[in-house]
Formats: structure tokens, sequence, C-alpha cells
């Protein structure tokens, strides 16, 4: 292979700008680390001393305990519900042909074409009616409308990668579709269910359009509630703003971590053939 | 099981001749998902379009006429699409040629955990970290100082910029992943056929990749444009929300929650969307004028 200055500079300016989003991105998430645990940062590179007092002070301030609480069941029952309604759906749709299959593909597919603040507004109006509106059973329902088209879509590949006729033995031996689902289609899938729920799990705890139309004061989750902290900044310390987005980062950042042991990212998409070497 | 032998004994029955067409016992368990799409997101939307053909002063198109009216109102389109635009294309031109060196790598998976990193932060905690990092004694300011690139520290915040560079930081991530799960779903040896033809690397990629990658590029487009679409986070903490980033979703916002006028929000919320379907619609339609077929190759 030739290696003409031409192409060594255009390698160098791929790296060049891979460097410059990355030290930018890294550097903003060290300052608000280092900010978090400072005593006092005003006009020099690093603090006067560190601290961890901010996060006590955070943790009663924002009342971090049960926000943290309603984050943990808003989410639990997303990721819940959305595997339970999303993966027979997918299953349904990556093995059977019937009439109206486009039109239900097509449904499924709005969800996540249409930006969440656009449907997130009438959705607000109508859970606000039903009175469901700032109640965590409402934040649970707004936020499956994304979550359970995102499982259903990430599952159809995974499903059709079974051979049908594992299924087929089970049925001949006596399986009805439940016994099926539970003692074969379900340990064969677990690799792409976990995959599709942890990528739920950390789309939910970082989805805030819907959560913020839609949440009260009793029901706002982790990222709702952090959003409140930024924008009404001033009556608090920066410190304790910044120690609760180190908390809201940490929640996120430990289930990435789990959920790229699991899954390859790129392979969410499209499963592409791998080069040989 | 009982039925199905039943059913042979007398000849079809209803059960057998629909499972025939498709539709049995596994077909129905796509019903629970498609009543909850119907009624969280079809519904809604329903509900929201007649809401928004009854304003407050009685007539069937005042909110509609409202918004084409007011500057302030209508020219939050132009705002969104300034910022949405731009902020979308450079994404994809960035991470198009970042795609392609990566996938050459062996060890890609930290450099492609490091790149994820800031969809699992989101909006908020990004907006959040650039009113530091690129404050006056943020330490972007600072270091440019130091280097010598700078002598007074430059403001990006609270204006357009810094909804910019926080929509790059947010959407690239995602942007990238779906280019790279493309660009790796074309099989390696067009290239080397390309390349034992005697094709440059430009060349190849002007007639190998390209025409290739375009649908999934225009599918691409299509998904990040939606994501930066809505910034209504970013817009705010980092933003001019009165003014130069005043984006549509602002105005939707304080129609609803400030003003309580959930028809003009409704109103707002349709108009929002039609804008960004026409968006989606057109892309796609381009994508027709493109080659289309299998980019794996036929195998021998």
């Amino acid at each position: 292979m030739q290696k003409s200055i031409m192409s060594r500079l255009w390698v160098f300016a791929v790296w060049a700008v891979i460097g410059l989003f990355l030290i930018n991105l890294l550097g903003l998430i060290a300052s608000v680390v280092t900010s978090s645990v400072a005593t006092r940062w005003l006009g020099t590179w690093l603090p006067a001393g560190f601290t961890t007092r901010w996060y006590f002070a955070a943790w009663d301030e924002f009342q971090l305990g049960d926000v943290l609480w309603v984050t943990f069941q808003a989410v639990g029952a997303v990721v819940l519900l959305s595997g339970l309604l999303g993966v027979p759906a997918a299953y349904a749709l990556a093995r059977r042909e019937f009439p109206a299959k486009r039109a239900v593909m097509l449904l499924l597919l709005l969800p996540l074409l249409v930006p969440p603040i656009t449907y997130g507004i009438p959705l607000a109006t109508v859970l606000y009616k039903a009175g469901l509106g700032g109640t965590l059973t409402g934040v649970i329902l707004a936020n499956l409308v994304p979550t359970v088209p995102f499982v259903v879509l990430v599952m159809i590949p995974f499903i059709e990668q079974i051979d049908p006729r594992t299924e087929a033995a089970a049925r001949v031996f006596g399986a009805n579709i439940f016994q099926m689902f539970v003692h074969v289609l379900v340990p064969m899938l677990m690799p792409g269910v976990l995959a599709a729920l942890l990528l739920v799990l950390v789309r939910t705890i970082g989805m805030f359009e819907l959560t913020f139309l839609v949440s009260g004061p009793g029901s706002q989750t982790l990222v709702v509630a952090l959003y409140y902290a930024v924008f009404a900044s001033g009556v608090r310390a920066v410190q304790s703003i910044d120690a609760m987005a180190v908390i809201y980062m940490v929640t996120t950042l430990v289930w990435l971590i789990v959920a790229l042991r699991f899954v390859n990212p790129t392979q969410i998409v499209g499963r592409g053939k791998r080069p040989a070497a | 099981m009982s039925a199905v032998l039943e059913g042979r004994a007398e000849g079809p029955t209803l059960r057998q001749r629909l499972a025939a067409r498709g539709i049995d016992g596994a077909t129905l368990l796509v019903l629970p998902c498609v009543a909850l799409i119907l009624g969280l997101f079809i519904y809604p939307f329903l509900y929201g379009l007649m809401l928004s053909f009854e304003p407050k002063d009685g007539s069937l198109f005042g909110n509609y006429a409202r918004f084409f009216s007011d500057p302030f109102l209508y020219g939050t389109i132009f705002k969104t699409l300034r910022l949405a635009f731009p902020v979308t294309l450079l994404n994809l031109l960035i991470a198009i040629p970042i795609a392609f060196r990566v996938r050459l790598m062996r060890r890609q998976r930290l450099l492609t955990t490091l790149l994820v990193l800031p969809i699992t932060l989101g909006t908020v905690l990004v907006a959040e970290g650039m009113l530091f990092y690129f404050g006056p004694q943020g330490w972007f300011n600072r270091a440019l100082m130091a280097v010598g690139l700078l002598s007074t520290p430059i403001s990006v915040l609270n204006g357009y910029w810094g909804v910019f560079i926080s929509l790059v930081l947010t959407g690239f991530p995602f942007t990238f992943l779906l280019t790279l799960s493309y660009v790796t779903g074309i099989d390696p040896s067009l290239e080397n056929a390309a390349a034992t033809l005697g094709a440059g690397p430009a060349a190849r990629f002007r007639e190998v990749f390209l025409p290739l990658l375009i649908p999934g590029l225009a599918i691409t487009f299509c998904l990040s444009f939606v994501q930066a679409y809505s910034v209504l986070p970013s817009a705010v903490l980092v933003g001019d929300p009165a003014g130069a980033t005043r984006v549509i979703s602002i105005a939707a916002y304080q129609a609803a929650f400030e003003e309580y006028d959930y028809s003009m929000a409704s109103a707002i919320a349709m108009i929002m969307g039609a804008v960004q379907l026409l968006v989606v619609v057109a892309v796609l339609g381009c994508r027709s004028l493109f080659y289309r077929g299998p980019a794996a190759g036929a195998k021998g």
C-alpha cells in the first residue's frame, strides 16, 4: 500500500478531530467532577482545596434520596414493561407474515422518528386530563412510548437469527406458546434481551423531555431534578449542583459500562459483516 | 394441540384458516404493543390535533393564524432549523471519516466507548458542564490563553454557538454509531476488488463506498436531525432562550406550561411535527435518486 503525504495528512487530520473531541469532552466532565469536590474555585487552574461536604449538602438540599428512589422505580418499571411488551411483539413480527404487518412496523417506527418534545406536549395534555399528570404512573407511561418500539426493533434481528426449527421442535414436544417462550426462546434470546433492556435503562435515566413534561413535584427523576437545579442556579452553591451532576453521571455510567460488556454498540442498528482479518 | 388434531378430523376450522394467513396465537402477541402505541402516541396526537383547532378565540384556525402572523412565534422555525441543519450535517461529515478509520482498527471498543459517553451524559449534564468548562474562567479559555491563541476569553455561552457546541457533543456519538454500523456493513472484498483494479483511496470512496452508503447516511441524517431538532434543555441552559436560540420547543413549552394554553401548545407541537416530517420526507426522497441494492456483495 502506498503512503503518500496526502494520505498521511488525512490520517493525521482524522485523529486530530477525534483528539479534539475527546479532550474537550473529558475536560468538560473533569471540570464538573473537580468543581464538585472543590472548597473554593475562582480564577485559578485548580481549586483552593478539596472537600466532600458538597455531596452531603446536595443529598439534603435536593432530597436526592427521594429523587433516586423515584428514578429507580420509574426506570425499573419502564425496563420491565418494555421487555414484557416488546419482546413478544418482536417475536410475532419476526416470525409471522400477517396482513397488517407493514402498518404495524410503521406504527412502531413513528415514535422513534418524531422528537419526544413534539408528541410529549399532547401526551402530557392527555395524561393531565386523565389525572395521571405529575404522577409516577404518568412518568412511566410516557417513557414507554419510545422504549417499547425500541425494544421491538432491536429484538427483531436477534429473533430472526434463531433457527425456527428449534421452536417447531418445542411445539412438537407439546410445549404451548407460553412454555416455549419461557423454556426455549427467552434463554436463547437472553443476550439480546439484556442488551436491549440495558439500553432502555440508560435511555430512560437520561430521558429528559418526556419526564420533564409529565412529572410533578413528587415524580421528578434525577435528570429533571438536575435541570431544575441548574435552571434555578444562584440560589444554591454551584458545587452542590455539580455534586448532584456527578451522582447522575455515575448512575448512568455504571449501566453504560455494564451494557457495553454485553453489546458491541455497532451491532445495535445493523449486523455488519466483520472483516475477515 | 388438541384443537389442531380435532381440526384435522373435521376439515379446516376458522383457527386453521386464520393460521394460514399468518394469524395465530403468536401473532396476537403484537397486540399489547400496538394498543400501547395507539393509546399513548396516536390518540394523544389526534387529540392534540383536534385541540389545536379549538383556540381560545373560538375560530377554527385561530392558533395557526396567530403563529404565522407573530414573528416571535414563526421565527422559531427558522431558529430551530438554523441550529439543527448545520449541526446534523457537521456531525455526519465528521462521523464518516472517523468511522472509516475506526473500521480498520483492531481494538475499537475503548474508542467507541469514549465516543459514546455523551449519549449517557445527556443534554442536561453536557450543558451544565459547558457552563464551567467554556466559562470565562474555565479550562477551555485558560488553556487557549496559556498557549497564546487568545488574549481575552471568548464567550460561547448564552448564544447560538453554545447550543451548537452542546448539540455537537451530544449528537455526534449517535451519528457516529449509526454511521459506523453502516460502514462496517459493507463487504471489505468490494474495496479490495476496487483496489486491485487500480482505484486510489479517494476513487474507492467516491465510486464504491459512497453509493452504497447513501441510503444508510440518509437514515442517519434523519435520526440525528430528530435529536438535534428538540433542543429544549441546552437551548435554555447554554443558549439565549429569549433571542437567538428561542427554538420552537421553547415556544411550545411556554404556551403549555407558562400560559396554560394547551390549544396553542398543541398547535405549535403539530407545526413542529409537520416541519420535521417535511425534512425527513425530503431527505428520504433524495435517497431514492441513488443506488439501492445489496451492500454485502453477491455470493460466488
